[in-house]
């Protein structure tokens, strides 16, 4: 190009391997690219900045990729289609529909007026005919209206008699066109029907000599295609076989299964010490070439946890999945029924399709015969298969099952409501309460549709509140809560978020109860069964043995709550206070973790079931007094009683039914509450016994059973209880460390080794993380970006300017033109009267 | 001479409405005095006026320290009044002149009463004793013996002794915050784990935490989002139907 155009950047330094880009430019043409591309974007838009007319595109799917163009136009000729026919309904004034005025056919109406006009030639006529135009075309204004009957009466009697001839011409000749339309229509069907008489008369002759000759194009005809070609057609449509996994033996599921139980008890114990988040939080960060030994590394010891499951569980899981596979071929088969269902409906719309194109080629026929074959053969398959299955389903299903899933329908709707959910399942048994919820889950499973998830998520909601309700009854159904528990278990696996959210909605409610009393009263009592059947499932559900968990931790808060805050007042507190005990053990009994309260108030429970006097050696602390009411609750001194006792398991519901019980029982469950609280010391004292102060936590128990217990009085069952708890208690070795403290890391001295750095690009800055840079790079590009928006604003308004000046200049310049013509026509007329003045003068 | 419920009444308003107001506050001494020798919850209430009078009017009460460390039972850390027990407390040990045995003496009577205490009070407790340690670098060996005796059949600190100079406290280690390490709250666990490495310098605020109840905990719980949450992979087999249940043995689902 022209040198004289280019502009060079002078480099200060030439550095090697530096690239630069704008070590030349041509600003000229740069220049006149902007302008160019100015005129035909913001030109035209300052031109047009006060027009509102938009230009739409309303054609059908003209941007929309999705459509292939043929679909489009088919779309877009059954849209014309359809508006065609509406349109062609409402204007059609001769099909069908007959108008009427005041309840008389317009036809006729129209007939009589014929009538009146031929009979009577009065003056009323005009006026008549002036209502009847305005009748039928508005007529004119009032005022016109007026003078035309007052003034030009004369010339009206002709015109509206005109116009009258002139619609009942047209309606004749429409009347007699839809004759001409109706006659050609019939002779065309007759024609028609003709033709198709003829051509089948041909078809079977050409039907019977086809065989014989060998045209191709009558191929069609065929009454049974080509087995090859079936066979081909069959290959392509069959599902292609892929190379499975071989069958595994035994042993190797066996040991699949093992590892897998490892792996998650693994998982288990990272988790109940609290690990993740440590490691989380200790990144080892660059310290220097020769720091190795930084990070550190977990040894699991997991040759101790396959101790504890072995065996039994494998074979129990593989019997569950078989279950499975035989529930998920049940789906299979309702997937199929579906399937064939929109088949069916695909031939249909099909047919619909083949009568609306009459005049279809030939080769189209052809392909819809063969697809239509070729659906029959699939579906033959299909219900082949379907008897199999089902034949294989009765084998498999016993009959009692069977005979109670015959009386309940097979799909359910998810309930929208805990109401709907509870009528559903009243006056169930408890089997098919079950079967019930497990058809809920199958028929909504979140795969089958979007919105199931939602749906099953709070079904769990209100499973759970089936189960406090359950719980809540005056006589508790714990036996179906004990059932019900396995589908609750299994929408946990699937939905674990929405489960402890519902289940820690549940807690927060009780705690919030639990306060607002304690508030008001100062004082709490113990909660209903529901709450109690709810802990017990929240160790069900969930692991409890993880250091923190965002429903087992809150759990436990609450129980030592219970256990610190609530009043003992009657058996029954006394019952539900070693029910928590029994959770709290059961929560830590895996992770051994510390509770004091436990301990306190196992203490508590055997202080009242001593006689009354002053406590020595130990201390009770709340909600336990040492003097004051509601002691010796558990105290029994009938000695019969204490002789007929057996040791037997306290029944729940005597925990919300009043006490109807006589006075032996009510002794004999005090009984079995004290051998409990034995035997929770017992496993206490099991569990605890590699805490360091192991004898100061149970200093106190201790002494309260070995110098307060009345043993001699007890029968000799209560005896065995109280000194296998005694045993474990006495029998643990005294050991005592010195604590020390952990060795400080120590700090590694700075060495001078150099920090090598890969250098991506030159010229940039390296320092900082990955992120660092992503993030440095994002503001630099921000920057470049905003700056470039800036100039590009700029030029655009100079641009604008530069528009409107030039604008500006030639409006100016136009109206300089014209004052000046003006002032030179005035100027030549003041001339040429002043010359014919002068000459005036002259003269 | 007062009944139980008026006495209360009386020590809970005295201090800031009583006390301020009079032309000789000494009057008040014996009558609380008296009142401190009660015990129980009233000896506690005592201690606020005791503490004004030693501190703004010269008080000298003999025997001071060992009447509060007797006054340390079981209940401290259940009572009504726990918030401003241990904020005098806190108080009246945070003169760094203090013997360190008297000092240890508290530490380890706190921390063997803090094996029956609540979660909101061992949130509380435990930083208090990380401040006493920071305080008195000498009651260290508490928590870091390196040359004591490998192995010790018995706890040398003696707990029923009255007189703390007398229980041996220095001699022995804080065996009962290493139990707490595994308590089963997490937050307890991570604060007890504390105590394993050197302390950092600064104090810990335990003003926030003396008036922690356990509602407040409950609710920061169950507030906590939780990222994933992990499963129970045991199949269940109903209510009771774990391994080895103990309700199993002790309950049935009648």
């Amino acid at each position: 190009s022209n040198p004289f155009e280019v502009k060079v950047n002078r480099q200060k330094f030439d550095i090697l391997g530096r690239k630069t880009k704008n070590d030349v430019g041509l600003p000229g043409v740069s220049r006149s690219k902007a302008i160019k591309k100015r005129n035909q974007t913001l030109l035209k838009e300052y031109k047009e900045r006060e027009k509102t007319n938009v230009f739409k595109d309303k054609r059908f799917g003209e941007y929309n990729t999705k459509i292939t163009p043929e679909e489009k136009m088919i779309r877009r000729f059954a849209l014309e289609r359809q508006q065609n026919y509406g349109k062609k309904n409402i204007y059609n004034l001769n099909e069908e529909e007959e108008l009427t005025h005041y309840g008389q056919s317009l036809a006729e109406i129209e007939k009589l007026n014929d009538i009146v006009d031929s009979d009577s030639d009065t003056e009323e006529k005009g006026t008549l005919s002036a209502e009847l135009t305005a009748a039928h075309f508005g007529g004119g204004g009032g005022l016109l209206r007026k003078k035309v009957s007052s003034e030009q009466q004369d010339e009206e009697e002709e015109k509206p008699k005109s116009r009258k001839e002139l619609i009942e011409e047209m309606i004749a000749k429409s009347k007699q066109e839809k004759q001409e339309r109706q006659t050609r229509r019939e002779s065309a069907l007759e024609l028609t029907e003709k033709l198709d008489k003829d051509w089948k008369e041909i078809q079977t002759l050409i039907a019977h000599k086809t065989p014989k000759s060998e045209r191709k194009d009558k191929e069609v005809e065929k009454p049974k295609p080509d087995e090859y070609d079936m066979i081909v057609r069959e290959l392509g449509f069959e599902m292609k076989a892929k190379p499975s996994e071989r069958l595994k033996t035994e042993e190797e599921l066996a040991k699949e299964e093992q590892a897998r139980l490892q792996k998650l008890e693994a998982d288990r114990l990272r988790r109940m010490r609290g690990i993740d988040e440590e490691a989380n939080k200790k990144r080892p960060s660059h310290m220097s070439a020769d720091d190795l030994a930084d990070g550190f590394i977990l040894d699991k010891d997991d040759r101790r946890l396959l101790s504890y499951k072995d065996g039994k569980i494998n074979i129990e899981n593989e019997e569950e999945k078989e279950e499975d596979e035989a529930e998920e071929e049940e789906e299979d088969e309702a997937e199929e029924e579906d399937n064939e269902d929109e088949e069916e409906s695909q031939e249909e719309s099909a047919s619909e399709n083949e009568e609306d194109d009459a005049a279809d080629s030939h080769s189209d026929l052809e392909s819809d015969l063969e697809s239509e074959e070729e659906a029959a053969g699939n579906k033959e398959e299909k219900k082949h298969k379907e008897n199999e299955n089902e034949s294989q389903n009765v084998e498999k299903s016993d009959p009692k099952r069977e005979a109670a899933k015959s009386e309940l329908p097979y799909t359910f709707a998810v309930p929208e409501s805990y109401e709907t959910f509870k009528s559903l399942l009243a006056g169930r048994t408890i089997e098919e309460q079950l079967i019930i919820l497990e058809r809920i889950q199958k028929c909504n499973h979140p795969s089958l549709a979007v919105g199931n998830k939602a749906k099953l998520e709070k079904l769990f909601g209100f499973l759970l509140e089936y189960v406090g309700e359950l719980a809540t009854l005056d006589l508790p159904e714990l036996r179906t809560i004990d059932r019900l528990v396995l589908p609750l278990y299994n929408l946990c696996q699937m939905f674990p978020e929405a489960a402890s959210d519902s289940i820690r909605f549940i807690l927060r409610d009780a705690a919030h109860d639990l306060e607002e009393v304690i508030e008001v009263k100062g004082r709490a009592t113990y909660p209903g069964l529901d709450t109690l059947i709810y802990l017990k499932i929240v160790s069900l559900l969930f692991p409890t043995s993880d250091f923190w968990h965002p429903v087992v931790t809150p759990a436990f808060i609450y129980m030592s709550q219970l256990l610190t805050k609530c009043r003992i007042t009657t058996l029954q507190d006394v019952i539900k206070g070693l029910f928590i005990c029994c959770l709290f053990l059961e929560y830590v009994s895996l992770s051994r973790r510390f509770v004091p309260e436990l301990i306190n108030f196992l203490l508590g429970v055997l202080h009242i079931s001593l006689p009354k006097k002053q406590a020595q050696g130990y201390t009770v602390v709340h909600p336990f007094t040492p003097v004051g009411k509601n002691l010796e609750l558990l105290l029994v001194c009938d000695k019969e009683d204490l002789k007929s006792w057996e040791k037997q398991n306290v029944p729940l519901s005597i925990v919300t039914r009043l006490k109807e019980a006589s006075r032996t029982e009510i002794n004999h469950t005090r009984l079995s509450c004290l051998a409990l609280c034995f035997d929770l010391i017992k496993k206490c004292a099991a569990l605890y016994e590699s805490l360091p102060s192991f004898h100061e936590i149970m200093h106190p128990v201790r002494i309260l059973l070995t110098q307060h217990v009345p043993v001699n009085e007890y029968p000799e069952k209560m005896q065995e209880w109280y000194h296998s708890a005694l045993k474990e208690l006495e029998n643990k070795v005294k050991h005592y460390t010195p604590l020390i403290c952990e060795k400080k890391k120590p700090v590694p001295l700075k060495q001078y080794t150099p920090k090598i750095v890969k250098v991506l690009e030159f010229g940039r800055k390296q320092a900082g993380s990955k992120k660092e840079q992503e993030r440095k790079q994002l503001i630099q590009r921000h920057k470049r970006e905003l700056k470039g928006a800036i100039r590009e604003i700029r030029k655009d308004n100079q641009y604008l300017a530069r528009m409107q000046l030039s604008e500006i200049m030639e409006r100016d310049s136009a109206r300089k033109r014209k004052v000046k013509e003006l002032l030179g026509s005035l100027a030549t007329q003041e001339g040429e009267w002043k010359a014919m003045k002068r000459n005036k003068w002259k003269n | 001479q007062l009944p139980t419920g008026l006495y209360k009444k009386v020590l809970v308003i005295l201090h800031d409405s009583v006390l301020p107001y009079m032309n000789e506050p000494t009057l008040m001494m014996d009558f609380l005095t008296v009142a401190y020798g009660i015990g129980g919850a009233i000896s506690l209430l005592a201690l606020n006026g005791l503490f004004i009078l030693i501190h703004q009017h010269n008080l000298e009460y003999p025997d001071f320290y060992k009447k509060l460390y007797n006054l340390l039972d079981p209940s401290i850390y259940h009572v009504k009044y726990r918030a401003r027990f241990f904020h005098l407390t806190d108080l009246f040990l945070s003169s760094s002149h203090l013997p360190a045995y008297l000092v240890a003496a508290f530490i380890k009577r706190l921390s063997r009463l803090a094996l029956t205490a609540p979660p909101e009070a061992l949130l509380m407790i435990i930083p208090f004793i990380c401040n006493l340690f920071r305080r008195h670098p000498a009651c260290r060996v508490l928590v870091h013996r390196p040359g004591g005796p490998a192995d010790m059949s018995e706890d040398p600190y003696v707990m029923e002794e009255e007189e703390p100079s007398k229980s041996r406290a220095l001699e022995s280690s804080l065996w009962e915050i290493q139990s707490l390490q595994s308590h089963y709250h997490p937050d307890v666990a991570k604060a007890a784990a504390v105590l394993n490495q050197s302390l950092s310098e600064m104090e810990d605020d335990i003003s926030g935490l003396l008036e922690l109840s356990a509602y407040e905990l409950f609710d920061k719980e169950v507030k906590k989002k939780a990222v994933d949450v992990p499963l129970e992979f045991e199949q269940v087999r109903g209510l009771f139907g774990k391994k080895n249940d103990i309700f199993a043995e002790h309950f049935s689902l009648d």
